[in-house]
């Protein structure tokens, strides 16, 4: 495989609404991280993600496109899922030598819609979309199969929302941030049981961007390039009766194909939107207890849909860039609960 | 660098407004199983699915590849959606290919759809919002003021939309798959079709069709060894430019002309007219081929129309153009770009039957989309690159 | 009942309803503001200097935002049109009625609108058209508030001065 590194990530600062349309949220995203990669226009390939249900109108990454300087054309694509699969695209692309550099963003407005209910419309058509089952309720009767299994409590799960907001407070892109108690996020009333607020991401809105280069040029440009030495993503089935929901399976190949196991991981930023997952992703992959988890407050702390994915490759190719980490792990995540899964191997030299 | 990379295996499904005998599934994997049929193989020689199709909101389900990933066997593999509008099937394609080409699989499935009679594809393209006035009509709306445009501009005789309707309405007669047939159809009759988006007459517009079309890609290695020959790919390419920005050309965009360069750069063709044996191009109102011709570079910028006029691109002209019937023939939105692809393929395998261009070795498949803005092209060959 | 005996399942309505709130962004609402009181502004590109109308926020030629808001007349000039006679469910005009694309004086993309005021073989490019506004009392923060263009009479312009912007 030829080598690829992230040379630069930006992103936006996650509003809960953001009154900006999406091209005036994108525009100053994408012109940062161009620059920092120090990549002078145009590059070789440009891919992107987003879909057009949260802002319920057709073409939405149509519009985007002004935001990604495609004067005079550029070679483009665009993937209707979270960005890590535009990242994936580009990576193929370059892998195939048509290309050194590209650029990769993703942007999502969720904020119009009811987004619990706009993602009720993922789910099949005949049989089960008309009765409407929204996402959080369909998390938690994922997250109520992984307590009876694990043994494991609505504690834990709360453990997971307080470290992860108070990590968010070093994170100025964060939707939600703060000290919190466990009793007290405890006493806070269901939103489907055994879920609460703080089990569940925040809704965001937001745009995040990179530059990918291949080989040499990237060492040029960038005092540590995070390298990509593995990248893998699958999918599992859909029906929700037809899988096992306390263990993802998808991921846990896409963790093997990926090399996560191959040595020790200093930073690991799960895309878990639901505090369980956040267990059941890091059994998939492997984990060691050492291993710091979502750094960044993970989903949890911002949840741009179709950019929350992106974002954890972007945070862990930042702990490489500042020289925090040597190895970092990158999960995304897309469908109900946990259908399909990214894994993003990351390394400084 | 690039491993080669070879289309083994065709499918797709009989285009009809229409197709309550299935579901959105069952259309995916009727066009799945043919081109698995096609190429000799089985569910489980398949190792990474990428699906292709136009906006969600055509059918009302979001991100479709999640629901489809159980009938299209995707579980445990990896699963891509592309979406780039109209030329979302051609795009699809091109993704598949990269997937081989970069020595990450041996053989991948893609497959584009659209099933048009679940939803209202004319009110998802017309949606209202408080924000913006709806007087653009569908595609049929925005298209028709560039072909005026064109026809300004070119002074093409006002006949010439006609005769492209009736070439590519002709050539759907031999296509068993078409949706739109039509053998007793006359130029009175296209001629004396009601004005639609004027100057659109309702027999040079594409139909609304469900459909379903399907590839197997594989590598050199296991590319041999099928009932029938592989299509080598010799090259692709896509191009991509904004919506609408001061100075655009939206007749003759230059999206459109940069990506036919480097499609035909790639695949070592310095003239096109001559080296290329067959074009399936998408043209979804008729006006758009004499458009596409000067796009792609067959003819001088204002003379397209003359290819059209002097029968040149008739299945027995020196460049047949839209063999199959073409998306005016048959339209599943997001299935339309990749059947260009698939056409293109079948020519140069020896395998489109009636409507087979004789002794074709080199084929070019176009597709484009949204405001004459994305553009994806490949060049398929008989021989080996 | 055996299964040949069944009639097969061939349609099932499932309707579906999803509520959005639209926001504008910061540009559009600029604009919309400015319709409200029956003027057009457009914004124009510090590099290109071109002038955008409606305003995105940017010039997607040169990639990079717009800020500079300029005044765009309410007159143009038709650059080209179609004829729709075909219903869709959102329009919101009567059939049959010309789409048109306006390049009104100032601006350097073209604006999307429908004419009225003269029969529809009358309709060619190069004419020349002014906005016809709401009553005063009735200006909106919207596109409707612009009930169509119709002819002013000018003489047309000449397709070749025309021609850098189809
Ligand atoms: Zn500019």
């Amino acid at each position: 495989m030829r080598e690829v590194a992230i040379v630069s990530f930006a992103q936006s600062r996650h509003a809960r609404r953001d009154l900006r349309n999406e091209v005036e949220i994108l525009l100053p995203v994408v012109q940062e991280a161009v620059q920092r990669s120090g990549v002078e226009r145009p590059f070789d390939f440009t891919c992107s993600g987003s879909t057009d249900f949260l802002q319920g109108q057709p073409f939405a990454f149509v519009l985007a496109l002004d935001a990604a300087g495609a004067w005079p054309p550029i070679a483009e694509s665009h993937v209707e899922m979270d960005g890590a699969w535009a990242l994936y695209e580009a990576w193929v692309k370059i892998q195939t030598g048509q290309a050194e550099t590209a650029l990769v963003y993703s942007f999502g407005k969720s904020s119009p819609g009811d987004l619990p209910e706009v993602l009720s419309r993922q789910l099949d058509p005949y049989v089960v979309a008309p009765l409407w089952p929204d996402s959080v309720s369909l998390a938690a009767l994922q997250a109520r199969a992984w307590l009876e299994k694990s043994g494991r409590s609505e504690r834990d799960l709360a453990a997971v929302a307080a470290r992860s907001r108070r990590d968010a407070k070093g994170n100025p892109h964060a939707t939600v941030a703060g000290d919190f108690a466990i009793d007290d996020l405890l006493d806070a009333p269901y939103l489907a049981s055994p879920l609460r607020k703080h089990d569940c991401a925040p809704i965001s809105d937001g745009a995040a961007a990179l530059v990918l280069v291949a080989g040499d040029r990237a060492r040029q440009v960038c005092e540590r390039p995070a390298w990509i030495r593995g990248i893998d993503h699958r999918a599992d089935l859909h029906a929700l009766g037809a899988r096992d929901l306390t263990r993802s399976a998808s991921t846990r190949i896409a963790g093997e194909k990926a090399g996560v196991a191959r040595r020790p991981v200093d930073v690991a930023e799960l895309h878990a939107p639901f505090t369980h997952q956040e267990y059941i992703l890091r059994e998939a992959l492997g984990l060691a207890e050492d291993t710091q988890i979502n750094p960044s407050g993970g989903a949890l702390a911002a949840n741009p849909m179709m950019v929350a994915g992106l974002i954890r490759i972007g945070e862990a190719a930042r702990r490489i860039h500042d020289g925090s980490a040597r190895r970092t792990v990158a999960h995304a995540t897309s469908g109900p609960c946990l259908q399909q899964n990214l894994v993003c191997v990351l390394e400084g030299e | 660098m690039a491993e080669r990379c070879a289309v083994i295996g065709i499918g797709q499904t009989h285009h009809t407004a229409r197709r309550d005998d299935v579901s959105i599934a069952g259309l995916v994997r009727e066009a799945a199983e043919r081109a698995l049929a096609d190429a000799g193989l089985d569910w489980g020689d398949i190792d990474a699915v990428v699906l292709g199709k136009a906006p969600d909101m055509f059918e009302g389900v979001m991100m479709p590849e999640l629901y489809l990933a159980d009938a299209l066997g995707a579980a445990g593999k990896p699963l891509l959606r592309v979406h780039t509008a109209g030329s979302v099937g051609g795009s699809t394609a091109v993704v598949a290919a990269n997937l081989i080409q970069a020595g990450l699989h041996e053989r991948v499935l893609t497959v584009a759809f659209e099933k048009q009679s679940e939803s209202n594809a004319m009110w998802a393209l017309t949606v209202k919002t408080p924000l913006q006035s709806a007087v653009v009509a569908g595609a049929g709306g925005y298209f028709a003021p560039l072909i005026r445009s064109y026809m300004q501009r070119s002074g093409a005789p006002e006949d010439t939309g006609i005769r492209v309707a009736l070439k590519d309405r002709s050539n759907a007669n031999k296509n068993p798959y078409a949706h739109l047939r039509e053998p007793d159809l006359s130029f009175e009759t296209v001629a004396n079709s009601p004005m639609l988006w004027d100057p659109i007459r309702f027999h040079e517009t594409c139909p609304s069709s469900d459909g379903a079309c399907a590839l197997v890609l594989s590598s050199e290695r296991a590319a041999t060894g099928g009932a029938h020959p592989p299509a080598w790919i010799h090259a692709t390419a896509m191009r991509s430019e904004p919506t609408q920005f001061a100075g655009q050309e939206k007749v003759n965009p230059r999206a459109g002309q940069e990506c036919a360069q480097e499609v035909y750069a790639k695949a070592g063709i310095t003239d096109p007219r001559r080296e290329i044996d067959c074009a399936e191009i998408y043209v979804p109102f008729s006006w758009f081929e004499p458009m596409w011709l000067e796009n792609l570079g067959f003819a001088p910028v204002g003379s397209g129309w003359k290819m059209t006029y002097e029968g040149a691109t008739a299945p027995d002209g020196d460049l047949p153009v839209n063999m199959s019937g073409g998306v005016l023939s048959s339209n599943p939105i997001g299935a339309s770009g990749m059947l260009r692809f698939a056409e293109a393929a079948m020519q140069v395998r020896g395998q489109a039957g009636a409507h087979q261009v004789d002794g074709a070795r080199t084929a070019l498949g176009h597709a484009y989309g949204g405001g004459s803005q994305f553009f994806s092209m490949w060049i398929v060959r008989s021989e080996r690159p | 009942m055996s299964d040949a005996e069944r009639k097969p399942v061939r349609s099932i309505q499932t309707p579906m309803r999803l509520t959005y709130h639209y926001t504008a962004g910061i540009a559009t609402s600029r604009f919309l503001h400015g319709i409200a009181e029956g003027r057009i502004l457009g914004q124009r590109c510090p590099v290109c200097t071109k002038v955008y109308v409606p305003p995105r926020g940017s010039c997607p030629r040169c990639a990079v935002a717009t800020e500079e808001e300029v005044h765009v007349s309410d007159r143009g000039t038709i650059l080209t049109f179609a004829i729709v006679r075909v219903p869709s469910e959102n329009l919101d005009v009567p059939l049959p009625f010309a789409c048109v694309h306006v390049l009104l004086d100032g601006a350097d993309v073209p604006f999307f609108s429908v004419v009225q005021g003269c029969p529809l073989d009358e309709v060619r490019i190069g004419m020349r058209v002014a906005a016809a506004w709401v009553e005063p009392d009735r200006l909106a923060p919207t596109l409707q508030s612009i009930r169509w263009f119709e002819p002013t009479g000018e003489p047309d312009v000449p397709f070749d001065q025309l021609r850098e912007h189809l």
